[in-house]
């Protein structure tokens, strides 16, 4: 089975998987491992793994406040990390980039402090605006912060070929949105949001922008510098183990005027300016947000990965990703009673692909694909709200990323035809 | 890798899934409970009707993979129409066989057909889908126990 494989393949891609080790092991069995699973985290290269493993053996102190050799040496290697990151999303600038724990406590941090007071404050009338098709951690934090403030939460409808419905977007974002948040990139569909259009219309009637982009940031070039100010975010998260960085660290990047303006988050140690007993204040941002020791050696192990990335370039990853993805379109179309959910050209997406086979359950399909050495998804991708939107309880889910190759799609496309041959399907 | 596969999808399985007994809600009860697997949305609603200390009757409506199908029908076959007792010990049975990585024996003389769940054992991801109706049998028969109390 060969197909012919479109242009746009890094490269370099032997190279690059073995900048990855966990590719070259094997699994139960000795089948080779082909890893269909980077939406839900990516592979590391022995880059991130090694600066981790540094710091801890060389350079670990706590930071900030460790009056010594090492604790310079540590503090400068975080706030590096924080250059790194800044410079890998075009941040206007390095203060605006917050470190938290991950993508769903940079969204929390979001919608929790607009409850408490300030300029942005939530309440009673006051309308917040998702999507159909978000991730669990950029619905449930809005609708935490409905209830704690009476305010009303609305969402944009999907369209049947899996794209925002945008008809009503003057309805639906009017004078009483305080906030927009969406997804640039979905998990499930892996459609890529217009989210310039919607920013631009969210900043005409005074919205702020909230944006996931979990999904966005390991594979599209990021530029908020770039970008016009009224169509620029007012603030963007994403996770550190999606791209080729550890678990543990997340980023908020916000812009300046929108962080000062918001009361903190976390109270507690370095985010303080003066503490008495009557009230304290708090220290400027990026510090303001990040209270208590912070994951001091996953931020430099996401510092590593983004510099990994972006030696290899976002642009040419992106590239990779489009011919991975176009790839993977037809040959699973070639299937039997497969059916993609979402858009159906990898223009509209990214390297996310759900798909249904008819006759076999998700669960089945992961566990019949596993024993072939191919790890996917299976079940609602913390997405259950799209799913129900296709009338859909669960699906399956591949997903590639810059060490994917064709071959890997084919391996996959063998065992779903196996899988159907196992259950019997004619 | 096929050895485990088959020991997984056993013939009896199969067969549950593609033909649950039991199936479809059913009146009369005293405790519907609905529970989900959250990682993957799994869903089961079930009713349980208890009279004079034994489970006259368990019905449910679901949707998920072919192992928590089956698994709710075999439940049903081997409940219904056991003491509440009873019940509970082959309910304690099944899932110790569960959550036993695959070193429990188990006794087709009290687990009859959910003995073919033996393979789905060693599959950690696998098991909450077993247990999945069987935890909702235990949850709505409580329930039913202290209606019946009142």
């Amino acid at each position: 089975m060969t197909r012919p494989v479109v242009g746009g393949l890094l490269p370099e891609l032997e190279v690059i998987r073995k900048d990855f080790p966990i590719l070259q092991r094997t699994l139960a069995g000795g089948q080779p491992l082909v890893y269909l699973d980077s939406a839900n985290t990516s592979q590391k290269p022995q880059v991130v793994i090694d600066s981790m493993v540094d710091h801890l053996e060389r350079h670990n102190a706590n930071i900030a406040r460790a009056m010594h050799q090492l604790g310079a040496e540590s503090t400068e290697a975080f706030e590096s990390a924080r250059d790194k990151v800044a410079a890998f999303i075009g941040a206007p600038s390095r203060d605006e980039v917050i470190f938290t724990k991950n993508a769903s406590e940079a969204l929390n941090l979001v919608a929790n402090t607009m409850a408490w007071k300030g300029r942005f404050r939530v309440g009673e009338g006051d309308e917040i605006v998702i999507t159909e098709m978000e991730h669990h951690s950029n619905i449930v934090p809005w609708q935490l912060l409905t209830e704690r403030t009476g305010a009303t939460l609305r969402w944009f409808g999907l369209t049947d070929d899996g794209h925002l419905d945008l008809s009503a977007i003057d309805s639906l974002i009017t004078e009483k949105t305080k906030v927009v948040a969406l997804t640039w990139v979905s998990n499930m569909l892996g459609t890529v949001n217009p989210i310039a259009a919607i920013t631009r219309r969210a900043h005409e009637v005074g919205a702020l922008v909230v944006i996931d982009a979990s999904q966005a940031a390991p594979v599209l070039p990021i530029d908020l510098a770039a970008m016009p100010v009224e169509e620029r975010p007012d603030f963007l998260a994403f996770t550190g183990h999606k791209v080729v960085g550890p678990t543990g660290i997340g980023v908020l990047w916000g812009s300046r005027a929108a962080l000062e303006e918001l009361p903190p988050f976390l109270g507690g140690g370095e985010m303080i300016e003066v503490v008495t007993m009557q009230g304290s204040t708090y220290a400027d941002i990026p510090h303001k947000f990040e209270a208590g020791t912070p994951p001091i050696v996953e931020a430099v192990g996401l510092g590593a990965a983004v510099d990994y990335l972006s030696h290899v370039g976002m642009t040419a990853i992106h590239e990779h990703e489009q011919a991975i993805t176009s790839y993977a379109l037809e040959a699973l179309a070639t299937v039997t009673g497969l059916t993609i959910l979402g858009p159906l050209t990898a223009a509209e997406r990214g390297g996310a692909i759900s798909f249904e086979l008819d006759g076999v359950h998700p669960h089945d399909i992961a566990t019949v694909v596993d024993t072939r050495g191919v790890a996917i998804r299976a079940g609602h991708h913390c997405a259950r709200p799209a799913h129900a939107r296709f009338g859909v309880q669960s699906s399956s889910r591949m997903s590639s990323y810059l060490y994917t190759t064709p071959s890997e799609i084919d391996a996959l496309i063998e065992a779903l035809e196996y899988t159907r041959s196992y259950f019997k399907l004619g | 890798m096929n050895a485990d596969l088959d020991a997984l999808y056993q013939e009896i399985i199969l067969d549950h899934y593609k033909n649950p007994h039991h199936k479809g809600l059913r009146d009369p009860y005293e405790a519907e409970v609905h529970h989900v697997n959250p990682s993957c949305g799994d869903e089961v609603t079930l009713r349980v009707h208890l009279a004079d200390g034994v489970v006259s009757d368990v019905s449910y409506d679901s949707v998920g993979c072919s192992i928590s199908q089956a698994s709710a029908s075999v439940l049903t076959d081997l409940v219904i129409g056991k003491s509440v007792e009873e019940a509970m010990a082959i309910h304690a049975e099944f899932q110790e066989l569960m959550q036993g990585r695959g070193t429990v024996t188990p006794d087709e003389e009290v687990l009859e057909d959910g003995i073919a769940f033996a393979g789905v054992a060693k599959f950690p991801a696998r098991v909450k889908c077993a247990l999945l109706s069987w935890m909702a049998w235990k949850d709505a028969t409580a329930q039913a126990m202290e209606e019946k109390s009142k």
